[in-house]
């Protein structure tokens, strides 16, 4: 597999970006970062939830970084590339914290965005590419907007009553990026480069304004090959018996999508979940260190965990991420334990 | 923007700024400057206002049709010398959201001059110059900068109208009242008129995503708003699918429709609409919106492999009762009697508008149907006032000899003699047999050059159509004619007339759901005023019937 940064070794060989001196042109920066943002549509449709958002393709073979959305939560994604064509996409995995997504796509030679290298300062000025409002259909092309960083600051953002889970730096913006759509889109630099990958829409949670920001490239980077690295959470763990985690005293909200978010319900009294510290609205986002997506990712995960090792969950509560060590895996058992029988 | 232009100034004292910065500013102040008195502020009492461009030296504006929607015939405009006009109405297109109004009073308006919007790029700088939220009280327009984001786009229309198709979208703010403004390219061009925005939850402010009608669609519908009457889209009368492989094909088709007659059917893969190649459905529906419905254009399909190359007549999306109903107020309505509940009409426009059915002000019809008839007079003389003789040889062999007087006509064809006495109903003498009105068609030509549009029936200035529709190629360059349209004896005739006031094709119906005789006239190059066609090609339902190749001598002989 090539790794994210030999990818982008790559791509600069392949893509002339001009010397100092002779800056390309907007039109030609707009042009070569778009071949690199696809169009992704998925679940939603419903109540203001859209059903496309963006993504950004990070390496020839097909990988491809967006948001981690309710679009995703569909047996059929779909991106469209920038010279139309249409491919079916696997969720490799997520990384929940920074609410970031990993396809892949069965593909090669793909026109991969060229990152940039360190933190942009604020007052650059980038463009902003996107599928947003969902305006570019079939083979033509995403949107474009310009503007400047206004400050990078930590994000203080929450959308609907909760806390956004990532707190991290990211480059806010004097323009509207964060419209229906964009999330997983590029900000790019002047010579095109990669700066970062455009959020979710959030409200920022001191004022309650939408805010426009991007994660900066370095954390996308990271997460992804996070993802990557640790197999993703559909790939290796596919294969393990799923474990019915009330075995735990974990009682999951009900299985409803194809991906519903491993939200904690309740605990079950004296359950090694309750001594762990568990509790009910917890957010679970990875097993043993790696990033679980939806309810049935964290029953494959813990189910490849060999019965008697120790199982570590880390759960998102009130905005920060917990970790929690429930001991010994116990064996799996068809029946439902004694502690299920709640007062 | 503005601190960072100040900080900017600030520097430019302690600091020596790049010349190509100061420039670039420079350049920008110069097309701003170029574009703004052109910009036109429209104030509509209560229904609201909006923003419009001064298109010609005598007043004639674009704005939207939702900006003058329920104003009445008259508007207030302001523009950024400082003065308030009176304006009137002249046409409306509600389903691409054009209107054109006329401001009253000069003859010296500043205009904007417009450019090919087919050539604007994605990343183009350029700028908006409206009214927004009609901020515009002290008349100076407001300027918002911005890039062009995305070109070629549709926008689905609310129910059938207010659609934008082949769109320009741009990241300049464009928010409420920046409607029917103008969208300038770097140098200060016109490149589209702006209409609409993405709103969302973020409230009916600007969020980056702003869209105008392009320049090459407002050229095309120009001519047909000029004419004041309510102009409509056009429909191929099928709808197109994207096939598995992604080919666009015919999944649907009307049978009354010409396309259909001209030999379209389902599963014809559509190759190119009016010059331009279609790719997705979206690109279909893109061409298909910027054509005025009634416009003869080429469409090359391909079945089982093969190349087909079809000219196709685009039917009107509304029903004309249905459009009328869409364009709502007056043009929905005869007029009524005197002494009826008739809404006032403004002074200041009483004598430049003209209420009637089918048209948004009918005054402007008889100002451009006269403008056509007097180039047709430029080109009367030299030419007999009596009787016509044409005679040559037919390309497909055999000759030819046409006698039309005001009395007769008659045409020799190797297949025998038909002959029209006088007032005949043309509609039951599509003469020569097998032509759809070849006869009929000259003598009405006859009469519509030397005697003028009253001569032919009831004529109205139609608007303009391309002047070879089978060559007919979309864009900034598309070669466009006056087009005049009359009603006489049962049949009824449309005639391209040139800029130099020569009739350069007419389509002459017999039966309303028919197919036209088409005459298609090739004059000879250089040829000054008067004189003859050197060539008059005829077709009936998408066949050639016959090539007619007129001898020099033509009209100018008496007959015995």
């Amino acid at each position: 597999m090539i790794r994210f940064r030999e990818a982008v070794i790559v791509a600069l060989l392949a893509v002339r970006i001009g010397n100092a001196a002779d800056e390309p042109s907007p039109q030609f920066v707009a042009a070569t970062a778009a071949r690199s943002v696809v169009k992704i549509y998925g679940a939603g449709g419903l109540r203001g939830l859209e059903a496309y958002q963006s993504g950004i393709i990070l390496s020839p073979d097909g990988r491809i970084a967006t948001a981690m959305s309710t679009v995703l939560d569909s047996e059929g994604i779909d991106c469209v590339l920038d010279d139309g064509r249409r491919f079916e996409a696997t969720l490799v995995g997520v990384d929940p914290r920074r609410e970031l997504a990993v396809l892949s796509i069965d593909a090669t030679d793909l026109p991969a965005a060229v990152p940039a290298e360190g933190r942009a300062a604020a007052g650059t000025r980038v463009l902003a590419v996107s599928n947003l409002f969902g305006v570019a259909v079939g083979d033509e092309r995403a949107s474009v907007q310009r503007g400047v960083i206004a400050t990078v600051v930590p994000l203080e953002a929450r959308r609907g009553a909760a806390d956004a889970p990532y707190t991290g730096t990211v480059y806010v913006f004097d323009f509207t990026t964060n419209n229906p759509g964009s999330p997983g889109g590029a900000v790019v630099d002047s010579r095109g480069r990669l700066l970062g990958m455009i959020g979710k829409e959030l409200r920022s949670s001191a004022g309650g304004i939408w805010l426009n920001y991007a994660l900066p490239i370095d954390e996308v980077l990271a997460g992804c090959e996070a993802i990557v690295a640790g197999g993703g959470t559909t790939a290796t763990a596919a294969a393990a018996p799923p474990f019915d985690l009330k075995l735990l005293g974990i009682v999951f909200v009900p299985d409803l999508l194809d991906r519903t978010p491993p939200f904690v319900e309740a605990v079950l009294p004296g359950s090694a979940a309750t001594r762990a510290g568990l509790a009910s609205d917890d957010l679970l986002i990875a097993v043993g260190g790696r990033a679980v997506g939806s309810r049935a990712a964290v029953e494959r995960a813990v189910g490849a965990i060999p019965a008697g090792d120790p199982v570590r969950l880390s759960v998102i509560r009130a905005g920060t991420v917990v970790d929690c060590d429930l001991g010994p895996r116990p064996a799996a058992v068809d029946r439902i334990a004694p502690q299920e029988s709640v007062p | 923007m503005a601190a960072v232009m100040m900080a900017a100034a600030t520097i430019a004292c302690a600091v020596e700024v790049d010349p190509a910065v100061l420039e670039a500013q420079q350049a920008r102040i110069d097309a701003i400057r170029r574009a703004t008195p052109a910009a036109v502020s429209i104030f509509a009492g209560e229904s609201g206002g909006g923003s419009g461009v001064l298109l010609t030296r005598d007043g004639y504006a674009a704005t939207n049709f939702h900006v003058v929607q329920s104003a009445g015939p008259a508007v207030t405009c302001g523009l950024a010398d400082g003065r308030l006009y009176d304006a009137v109405l002249v046409g409306i297109d509600p389903t691409g959201d054009l209107a054109v109004v006329r401001l009253l009073g000069r003859d010296d308006f500043p205009v904007a001059v417009p450019a090919d919007s087919d050539r604007v790029q994605v990343g183009d700088e350029c700028f908006a110059i409206g009214n927004p939220f009609l901020l515009g009280t002290d008349l100076q327009p407001s300027v918002s900068a911005g890039i062009v984001s995305g070109v070629h786009r549709y926008q689905f229309p609310a129910g059938t109208i207010l659609e934008y198709t082949d769109c320009l979208q741009v990241d300049a703010a464009i928010n409420p009242g920046n409607s029917g403004g103008g969208l300038f390219d770097a140098a200060g061009r016109l490149i589209g008129i702006n209409g609409r925005a993405s709103f969302e939850k973020r409230g009916r402010v600007n969020v980056g995503a702003g869209y105008a009608i392009s320049a090459n669609q407002v050229r095309n519908f120009l001519g047909g708003l000029r004419s004041g009457r309510l102009c409509d889209h056009a429909t191929l009368g099928a709808r197109v699918a994207t096939a598995v492989d992604g080919r666009v094909v015919v999944s649907d088709i009307l049978e009354s429709s010409d396309a259909w007659r001209r030999g379209l059917r389902y599963d014809d893969e559509i190759v190119s609409l009016a010059g331009r190649p279609v790719r997705t459905v979206n690109a279909f529906k893109n061409v298909l919106g910027i054509l005025p419905a009634g416009w003869q254009v080429p469409l090359v399909i391909r079945r089982d492999g093969r190349r087909q190359d079809l000219l196709v007549r685009l039917d009107a999306v509304h029903s004309p009762a249905k459009l009328a109903a869409l364009a709502g107020g007056d043009a929905a309505e005869e007029p009524r009697r005197a002494g009826g509940d008739e809404p006032e009409v403004p002074a200041a426009v009483r004598d430049v508008y003209a209420r009637r059915a089918g048209f948004a002000n009918h005054h402007f019809n008889a100002v451009e149907r006269d403008r056509v008839a007097a180039g047709l007079a430029a080109v009367r003389d030299g030419l007999p006032n009596g009787p016509w003789v044409l005679a040559g040889r037919i390309a497909a062999g055999g000759e030819f000899r046409i006698e039309l007087s005001d009395a007769t006509a008659s045409i020799d064809l190797p297949t025998g003699t038909s002959t029209l006495a006088g007032d005949d109903e043309f509609d039951r003498q599509p003469l020569p047999p097998g032509s759809g009105g070849l006869l009929p068609a000259l003598v009405l030509w006859r009469r519509l050059v030397i005697e003028g549009p009253a001569a032919v029936g009831q004529t109205i200035f139609w608007g303009t159509a391309p002047r070879h529709p089978a060559a007919f190629v979309a864009g900034a360059s598309a070669d466009l004619v006056d087009v005049l349209e009359s009603a006489v004896a049962g049949v009824v005739a449309r005639f391209g007339v040139d800029a130099s006031g020569r009739v350069v094709w007419i389509d002459l119906w017999t039966s309303p759901d028919g197919d036209p005789c088409e005459l298609r006239f090739t004059w000879p190059v250089g040829d000054a005023a008067g004189g003859m066609p050197a060539s008059i090609d005829a077709r009936y339902a998408g066949e050639p019937f016959a090539t007619l190749l007129l001898d020099a001598a033509s009209a100018a002989e008496s007959p015995q």
